[in-house]
């Protein structure tokens, strides 16, 4: 079903009515609630009323992660911090977290958006979804929760792992839906198989998974391996969390909801938008919320977006699968992780020197592997086997400790890491992704 | 009285340890003594050498990463529980051992054994204190 046909399916024209009202309103909104964007228009000339059109948007200022850093905790907040129901934090770089809130309001557009997700992959009121991405600071499994909440299915809220009692509760409850991340359906494959269970014969007839990038060819492997269909979710928390937009059962692109999260794609380098069709960074502008409202926020995932209407009757346009990134970033198992995280690590412990590699790997049990090589210099190096050890586990530690998740420390020899430029390749990602 | 060790950081990779001992082969630098510890990923070669200063910067010329670690060659009687009573001997008196190993070459009737201690100073103390003979430099590299 379509949750809300009036907006999914709105004549172009009318939707652009719609978001042209919304964008004055949020502009204005802004202005009078938050004192960076209030000095950001000021400086560009714009005052309350200036914008009346959708294409005036790209007259605003954009909002990069690194805003989000540099006025944590609530330097971008246009509600009362009192006013703040909810926050989700996402792991941080070297430096702060990032930190969004969510008013009573957002928390219903959030139920709203995750409602029309949970369709748009083909979910029925009634249905029992088994939620088996992460509950916590972690948007992934509020964020399916509050959205099945709103559509009227009956929730199995699994958070992630555990998973023999996963494939416990599949089997006793025979969920239809299931939403994790892809590298998690393909784990419990192989754990469903070592417990003599045939994965073709779970009772999962959907799957909604996201929170870290994958490909067709996986698509086709889930696909085969749960006798499934597997549509991709998209999200980030700056914006909502899961929600953003969703694959129909076509899985001919992702249905943005745009009349609430308006999507333009540009040239990274020039800040222009680009031709429709044409690769380019997603930028999105948060028309109706209220806590961190943001304006054209730079989602540095590389995709191409197209406005033709679908076979499913939906007019909201299509964004591509992700194809890449404008920077270093890269994500394992639904966490983000830069590499000047690792390197700030290394700085910190004596004796390291940043040269490092991390090598990333889809390993054959289907988790996404991470390894860090670190080389050994001269300070760093003993002839005892006991201190080298207890370095490479000081320096484990340490990282996982940043990035929260697990990781293998290698020591190796220097200038083992190849340097190609003067610069070492810092990220080898192995997945086939 | 102490001895200087080169300690080599290897990595487990096929052809490391020659790459390194035929470094040294090459430039007439003779190994007296040789011991490999390993780990699942890497190993530390410990070598004593006659050339040391030589073989260091050589070694860390060529990228590996080496250095110096001070030692104690130790003298043990060549027969059957020489070892035993030398280690008893250092029980006795709270000495840990990190590691140890053995000279290729034999000076006489006298087996010469490496030694790296957790606390050089105070095994030092002890050895000498009981006669037991401690190899200098010179000793070494006139083996």
């Amino acid at each position: 079903m379509i949750w809300n046909e009036e907006f999914e399916c709105m004549p172009l024209d009318e939707l652009k009515k719609v978001q042209s009202n919304y964008l004055e309103k949020l502009v204005d909104y802004v202005y009078a609630n938050n004192e960076v964007y209030r000095a950001r228009l000021d400086q560009v000339g714009i005052k309350p009323g200036s914008i009346t059109d959708i294409s005036q948007i790209v007259k605003l200022p954009f909002t990069t992660k690194m805003d989000m850093r540099d006025y944590y905790p609530y330097g971008l907040f246009s509600a009362k911090r009192e006013d703040i129901r909810e926050i989700h934090v996402s792991s941080g770089t070297t430096g702060n977290p990032t930190l969004v809130g969510y008013t009573k309001e957002d928390i219903q557009l959030w139920s709203t958006v995750m409602a029309r997700t949970l369709c748009c992959a083909g979910a029925e009121p009634g249905d029992i979804i088994q939620i088996a991405y992460g509950y916590g600071l972690f948007t992934g499994g509020l964020g399916f929760h509050y959205g099945a909440l709103e559509a009227g299915l009956t929730i199995l809220p699994m958070s992630s792992g555990q998973t023999k009692r996963q494939l416990k509760i599949m089997q006793d409850f025979k969920p239809r839906i299931l939403g994790c991340t892809p590298s998690y359906a393909l784990y419990m494959a192989d754990e469903a198989r070592e417990l003599g269970i045939d994965p073709r014969d779970s009772s999962w007839e959907i799957g909604i998974f996201g929170a870290e990038p994958w490909s067709d060819s996986m698509r086709n492997e889930i696909e085969d391996t749960w006798d499934i269909m597997a549509t991709d979710v998209y999200g980030l928390s700056e914006i909502i969390g899961p929600g953003v937009s969703q694959e129909c059962t076509y899985k001919d692109g992702l249905h943005i909801f745009s009349d609430v999260f308006y999507p333009e794609i540009i040239d990274p380098d020039t800040g222009e938008q680009v031709a429709e069709g044409e690769d380019g960074e997603l930028v999105i502008t948060t028309l109706t919320k209220q806590g961190i409202p943001l304006l054209r926020y730079r989602t540095r995932d590389i995709v191409s977006m197209t406005n033709e209407k679908c076979r499913c009757g939906r007019t909201s346009p299509r964004v591509s699968k992700i194809k890449g990134r404008t920077d270093d970033m890269i994500v394992v198992r639904g966490i983000n992780v830069f590499p000047s995280q690792i390197e700030h690590v290394l700085l910190g412990i004596e004796g390291t020197c940043p040269h490092y590699q991390i090598v990333i790997d889809r390993a054959a049990h289907k988790l996404d592997q991470v390894e860090i090589m670190v080389e050994v210099d001269q300070q760093l190096f003993s002839d005892e086997i006991k201190k080298l050890n207890e370095m490479s586990a000081r320096i484990k530690k340490e990282i996982e400790g940043v990035l929260s998740i697990g990781v293998k420390v290698k020591l190796v020899e220097p200038k083992t890491i190849e340097r190609s430029m003067g610069k070492s390749q810092r990220v080898i990602d192995k997945r086939n992704l | 009285m102490r001895i200087s060790q080169i300690s080599v950081f290897l990595e487990n990779r096929q052809g490391r340890l020659y790459d390194a001992c035929s470094l040294l082969g090459e430039k007439g630098i003779n190994i007296r003594a040789l011991t490999i510890a390993e780990t699942e990923s890497f190993g530390v070669l410990r070598i004593v050498v006659d050339k040391t200063d030589d073989a260091l910067e050589l070694l860390r010329y060529n990228g590996f990463t080496a250095n110096i670690t001070e030692v104690v060659a130790v003298e043990v009687s060549d027969k059957p529980g020489g070892l035993a009573e030398l280690l008893k001997l250092l029980s006795d008196n709270d000495i840990n051992v990190e590691y140890m190993y053995g000279f290729v070459e034999k000076s006489t009737d006298k087996a010469l054994l490496v030694f790296r201690f957790e606390n050089t100073d105070a095994a030092q103390d002890v050895l000498v204190k009981n006669n037991i003979r401690i190899a200098n430099n010179q000793d070494i590299q006139g083996l």
